[in-house]
Order: structure tokens, then sequence, then C-alpha cells
């Protein structure tokens, strides 16, 4: 894993705040749902960047807080319902992992907003288009993510237990 | 900023194509401005634009580049990888690099199709570009896997679209397994009286290939039979079907109908499914008289033999020596392997209850289309008299179409066939009964060969076209039985009462109940609505994103006869294709372990969803097999030393990702 400390500087200053969200979709299921929503014409907010993974299951927690490092202001995971797995059963495993990861993020500072698991089928454009412009709209009212207050309050309460 | 270099120490050197497609992703997103990015970005070598990228010369721009600029990584900004990835890594291949030495990045299906303004629809794409130019210098050569295909093949679903292509399969030397959920083969079409628009009687044309069926060699027939479970791959699936006991020796059977005439129930009391409850059968019988296999079958809910064990047990005293009948018959599991499956199971009819304002259920004249068909039909409970319940033959008949379909409170789909029947049953009831007919229709579609013209000669033979959606089927004032059809005419704007002596439902087509499970065992998608959804809607129609698994017929949308039989064709080749050929590529992107770095903890055992990976326990590693491995990444995301690894979707592939779609430019 590369480092994950450094934010990029430059974020453009003027006009209104546009939140960037990295999204992690399945191939199978929520890629194609966004897919869909292309070929129907369906518009939504331009602040999503999708990342496709094979499964679901495929992302590592690490990739969350590595988007969120490099300066994403939300992430969102996008699977195959529940039962509906491509691959049987690697949403499962997202499931079991993101509750972990939530109350991580939580620790970090990160809102609850900003991290979002969606179960999106290859059919469904409009819950794609829904979610996609609701997560952007509650980011944008969250304003930017400062990753660095708790950084460093962290970096102050390890000061704090350290054995001299 | 420095250049990206390969693990050799040399600069990579990558090319970028920005497509226009006309004015798809161009009118939306400055491809100029997106190939201008790309050309600064690290390891870039040439950053173009062009038309269209997928046509021939957008792919020979990438076959002369990759000579004369050296490329060795390419990256095309289009569409979909699910719908040109191939095509462009043929170019790539073409052009003498490693096709996985490829990505490919959606700028039209996931940017211009869908958002309006220009310049966030072009910063997504730079980021994208940007994205896909960080990740692919990682990309390494791969070889694609290749997995043989069995050439036998399972067909599930014996209506018209699994008949026509387990026939076609079976004409080309090739072995396949028709399984069907009833104890007969035909499926609805066997229910029909006559065919739109050319009035040919179904069964006339149904029923020489329902006995071609039976005896051919290549078809190995299981009816009253349903899959149970679906494992394997594409070219090595294994199936396991329930076959259902019929308390009948199969092989015994001759389909001599004995029993039936012997079985001490000497009146059938029990609901005939396929009259549609209009007649009654006997515990012992055979769905109809052409039914396929000709095989009888036991109710064990209505003999009394399961009930009691007292019964005189005529029925096996008039099989006498063929001693075909087994009252201890057990359900049998059966396991089969097969290359390729294709899936034909067909619709529901729509429930006419769920519409009560037009009374189906209370008002004893109120029928469905398809319980007309089974009048009209000779070997129906009325032996092909039109009566009503009363035994009156109707002189008023009102057809009321859209029953069930674009409605907003049931199906917003058109069920496309039944504007077409209503008038088959138009013309056929006045044929058979004289009586006065009124189509009370939204729309008339009638758009097929032949189609318009036979709505033309039944509108000359007089019937009546009405064009109102009827609001109600109320009882007649004069308390005669009749009913009165409320609607409002509106090529002549008013409302209209028409009393009427019976009225036909043009009930809608919709997913069978359990297309859910189905498609979950095959593992394939639904739209909403529970129809199965193609690969591709105009170029794959009836591919399924699972690979070996094709739809064909109704389960994939309402449609008529032809279409079906045309998708049974289609799908029946498709699967031809693949066990001709004898095998399939795979995709590299499989999971594999770096031995070194494994500490043998095991965590990517037990995550697996197919048992794909091993332990070595001599070496204390890992390992994956790479045919049992579908390449799904589970077990590289749980490796707690980054050891497990998956290729196509290395984690620095996947992070430089992450990091180029946020970077500013």
């Amino acid at each position: 894993m590369p480092e994950t400390t450094t934010k990029p500087a430059a974020a453009p200053a003027e006009g209104r705040f546009e939140p960037r969200i990295v999204a992690f979709f399945c191939n199978w299921c929520t890629y194609l749902a966004a897919d869909l929503a292309g070929t129907t014409r369906l518009k939504y907010a331009p602040n999503v960047r999708v990342v496709r993974v094979m499964c679901s299951g495929r992302i590592d927690p690490q990739f969350v807080l590595e988007a969120f490092a490099q300066g994403a202001d939300g992430v969102l995971i996008g699977g195959c319902h529940p039962g509906d797995c491509h691959y049987e059963s690697g949403n499962y495993k997202t499931l079991r992992r993101y509750p972990i990861l939530k109350r991580m993020l939580a620790e970090l500072g990160i809102e609850e907003e900003r991290f979002r698991l969606e179960w999106i089928s290859a059919s469904e454009a409009e819950p794609l288009r829904v979610v996609v412009n609701d997560m952007v709209e509650k980011i944008r009212a969250l304003g930017p993510l400062d990753l660095r207050v708790p950084a460093e309050r962290i970096a102050h309460e390890v000061e704090e237990v350290a054995v001299p | 900023m420095p250049t990206p270099e390969h693990g050799d120490g040399n600069a990579v050197r990558i090319g970028v194509y920005v497509c226009h497609c006309g004015s798809n992703i161009a009118a939306t997103i400055d491809v100029h401005a997106v190939a201008e990015h790309a050309s600064k970005l690290a390891g870039v070598v040439v950053a173009r634009e062009y038309k269209y990228m997928c046509s021939d010369p957008g792919q020979e721009l990438i076959k002369n580049d990759i000579k004369e600029h050296r490329l060795d990584r390419i990256v095309v900004a289009s569409c979909s990888p699910h719908l040109h990835e191939k095509t462009f890594r043929g170019a790539v291949w073409a052009g003498g690099v490693n096709p996985f030495q490829f990505q490919m990045v959606n700028i039209r299906e996931h940017a211009s199709w869908v958002h309006t303004d220009k310049a966030a629809a072009t910063e997504k794409a730079d980021a994208l570009v940007r994205a896909a130019v960080a990740r692919v210098r990682h990309h390494r050569p791969l070889e694609t896997r290749r997995v043989p295909v069995k050439d036998t093949v399972l067909v599930v679903g014996g209506g018209i679209a699994g008949i026509h292509a387990a026939l076609m399969l079976a004409d080309a030397g090739k072995h396949v397994w028709l399984v069907e959920r009833e104890p007969t083969i035909g499926g609805h079409m066997a229910m029909f009286d006559k065919t739109f628009p050319t009035l040919d009687c179904a069964a006339c044309i149904l029923t020489p290939k329902m006995t071609q069926v039976k005896s051919h060699k290549n078809i190995t027939l299981w009816a009253y039979s349903e899959v149970q479970e679906v494992g394997g791959y594409v070219g090595n699936f294994t199936v396991k079907v329930r076959r259902k006991p019929r308390y009948i020796v199969e092989e015994a059977c001759i389909g001599c109908q004995e029993c039936i005439d012997a079985c001490i129930y000497k009146q059938g009391r029990w609901d005939d499914e396929f009259n549609l409850g209009m007649s009654k059968r006997r515990p012992i019988y055979l769905p109809f008289p052409q039914a396929v296999p000709q095989i009888v079958t036991i109710d064990p809910e209505a003999c009394i033999e399961f009930k009691s064990h007292h019964c005189k047990k005529t029925c096996v005293e008039a099989c006498a020596d063929r001693n075909a009948i087994d009252f201890t018959q057990q359900e049998k599991i059966e396991q089969i392997e097969v290359g390729t499956i294709l899936l034909a199971t067909g619709f529901k009819v729509f429930d006419a209850k769920r519409v009560p304002q037009y009374g189906y259920g209370k008002y004893p004249n109120v029928y469905t289309a398809l319980e007309i068909e089974r009048l009209l039909n000779a070997s129906g409970p009325t032996s092909g008299e039109v009566t009503l319940r009363d035994g009156k033959v109707p002189r008023t008949v009102g057809i009321i179409h859209c029953v069930g379909s674009r409605d907003e409170h049931t199906n917003k789909h058109c069920s496309r066939v039944c504007c077409m029947y209503s008038l088959k049953l138009a013309h056929l009831l006045q044929e058979r009964t004289g009586a006065e007919v009124y189509n009370f229709y939204i729309d008339m579609r009638t758009p097929g060969k032949a189609f318009e013209e036979f709505y033309n000669r039944v509108a000359d033979e007089g019937t009546h076209m009405i064009r109102g959606k009827v609001a109600e089927v109320l009882p007649s004032p004069e308390g005669d039985g009749r009913v009165v059809l409320r609607a409002e005419d509106t090529l002549v704007g008013r409302m209209r009462d028409i009393p009427v002596d019976m009225v036909v439902l043009a009930t809608g087509l919709e997913p069978r109940a359990d297309a859910e499970d189905v498609r979950r065992m095959f593992n394939i998608t639904c739209a909403s609505g529970g129809w199965f959804t193609e690969r591709h809607p105009k170029l794959a129609p009836v591919s399924t994103f699972t690979d070996g698994v094709w739809i064909a017929g109704a389960c994939q949308g309402p449609k008529d006869i032809p279409d079906t039989v045309a998708q049974a064709g289609a799908a029946a080749g498709e699967a031809l294709s693949l066990i001709n050929a004898g095998h399939i590529e795979l995709e590299p992107n499989t999971a594999y372990i770096v031995e070194e770095d494994c500490s043998g903890c095991k965590t990517c055992v037990a995550m697996c969803p197919y048992s794909a990976i091993g332990f070595d326990e001599a070496k204390n590693v890992a390992r994956v097999n790479e045919v049992l491995c579908k390449g799904c990444g589970t077990c590289v995301s749980v490796c707690p030393s980054g050891s497990a690894r998956q290729n196509l979707f290395e984690d620095e592939e996947i992070y430089d990702e992450i990091g180029g779609v946020l970077a500013y430019a």
C-alpha cells in the first residue's frame, strides 16, 4: 500500500463545493446499473468516479481508507443484492466488513454520510441515480472532508500515552 | 513528473485514444481537451481523439501507433467495457501487444449520457482517463484460460421454445436433457386452439414436434421434473434434477389409459389443470390426449389409495402384467453433467382477479382468454362447443383488451400478444357462435407480418372495435345473468353501456412466480419485473451475463410464437457455436498466491466460494487452483500479508486508479 498521508494540496478554490466521490462498483450488478442509466439517458450528478472491481468482495477496506486519504469526500460501494452475487457470496463478505469499517471511519472523524454501501442490481438504474444524487447532496451539505483535524488529534493522543 | 517504468527499468509507452462516438460522447464531453489532458500524463507517448474508435480505421489507428511509437500500453476512452473491451483487446493484440496491457475508460454510459454540464462531464472524463493511465502501467502480459466445453446441453422448460431448441441441438448430434415441470411438454401453446394471424391449429403444428422430442435418440426427456441445483461453470455444469414421482413406472407405461377407465372414480372430481378447472379429471390422468410423454400420472392428493390404503386398486388390475403402477415410488434426484444451459421457462398468465372491477370470479360469464381457447378447442371441456356456464350459446361477446397490461395498477408493460389473440378470438367466436363481438381496446397494436391485414379482415367481418378502456363490468339491470360493459368510447366521445352475454378478458403475460428462484439458481439477472435479462438488448438478445447460459422465449419478455421460436433457434445456435469450438476462453483475472509472502494463515481458504484455494501443508502456503477460480478477488481483499493477488485487479493497479481519479489536474 502506498503512503496514505498525503492529501493533494491544490483543490480548486472558486465556485460551489463539488464533492468528489469514489465509487467501487462490482462488474455484474452496480456497474451494469450505471451502464443502464447511461443507455436510458438518466441524468445524475457528475461527482462520482467509478472504479470497477469484479466483485464487491474484492474491495479491501484499505481501498476505502486510501480514497479518503487521497482526498475523496465520500466513498460509495455498490454490489449485488444479498443472494444475487455473481460469485455466490462475495457481497456477504463486504456486508460483514462494512460496519467495522464504518466504526473505524467514525473514529477518524469521517461522518457516516460519507461512506455508503448500497445493493444495486443490474436493472436498477433509477435507484442508482437516486443514491448518487442523495449522497452528493448530503456531502455537499457537510462540506469538504478535512482529515487533518483528527489526524492531529490522534497524533496528540499518541504523544500523551507514549512512554517517555 | 517521473516517467513510470516497467519492472525491467524501461519506461512504459502508453497510447491514449478518446472516442467521439459520433456525437454520443463529443456533444457532452470536450474530447479534444480530454486527449490534450491525457497527452501530458506520465508515460503517455501519444494521445488522440477519433470519431469512432471501434470502427476499422479507429482500430487501425491503434495498430499503427503501436508500431510507429513502440507503444506497449493502450487506453481507450469510449463506451462501456461490457460493449467493446473485446474489440479493443483484439486491436491491441493485432498490433502486437498483449491484449491485457489495455485499459478501457467508460466515458459514454458513465459520463456523456448521464450528465448535461459539459465542463463537469469533461472534468470527470479527464479523471477517469488519468486513473486508467495510472493503472495501465502496472499491467503485465496475461494469457486467457481455455476451458473445455462438454457437448451436452440442459434445456429447462418444455414449451415451444424448449422443444424447438432441444430438437435443433439434438439434430446437430448433441445430447440434450429436456426438463419440464408439468407431466407433459407443450407449454401454453398446447392449450391454444388456433394461432394468429394464420389461424393454423396450434396442436397440428405443435404435436408433431412434441412426438419428435420423445422419439429423438439424442434427447432425454424428463417431464414432471424440476432442476434443483446448479453447480460448476461454463462448459462444465453439474445439475441436479428432482424427478417427481408419478407413481407410474415410465418404462412400463404404454399410454393405453385403461387404468383411467378402470379407476373406481367413474367421474372426474378434481380440477383438470389443462382445462383450467373447467372440467374435472380423475386421480389417475393424462393431461390431454396428445400429451408427451404418453404416460399417466397419479395425483396422490386425490387417489384414495394414498389416503386409506384400502382402495380396490382396479387401476393395477387393468394394467395387469405391464405392472406400471407403483404406489411406493419415491422422488429421485438425478445428477447430470452439461456444457451449456438453455432456459425457456415461459410466462404466467395474469390473474384476472387482480382487476376486481371486471368481475372475474364474481360473474360466471366473465372468462379469461385462455379459458376461451380451451372452450374453442375440440379436446377442451365442451369438445369445442362455445357455451356459457349455463349451457346457452352467447349471442353477444365483449372482449376487454389490456387486462394486466399497460396499467399503472398492475403491469406497465404491453404484453404484445393480446391485441392479436383478441382479434383471433373475435373471429373464432363469431365463426362458431354467430355472436356480435365487441373489442374494447386502448390502442390496436398489430405490428407483425400479416398482422394489420388480419385486423382489417376481422373488422370487415363485422367485429365492433370500440376505442376505450372498460371502466367496469356491471350486472345487467334486467337480472337476466347478462353483464353490462361500461366504457368511454373515445372516438365518439361519450360513455357507452353495452350489455353482453359473455366477457373475455385479454389477460396479459407476467414473469413466472418463481422467476426469482430460477434466476438465482442459474445465476442470471432479471429486469425489475422479473423477466430474465439478456446480455445486450440488441446484440446479445439470448445471452446472459453468465457464460454458457442462454434464454429463449417468454421468460425473457412477452412474445408471440414466431418470435419465441426464432429466439429458441438463436439460443440453440449460440450454444452450438460454443460446443463446436470445444472450449471457451476465460478472462485471466484469477487470483494467485505469492508464496514467499504467504504466512499460511488460511484466511483466504475459507473465503473462497468455490473451494478453489488449497493448502500446501509441506510448504505451509495457500495455493489457488486456476481452473476453479472464477476471479472474484474476495480472497485478495482478506489476505493479511498481501500475498494473495489478482490478475487485472492488482492492489497497485487499484490504488493508482484511486489516486488517478482523485488527483487534481
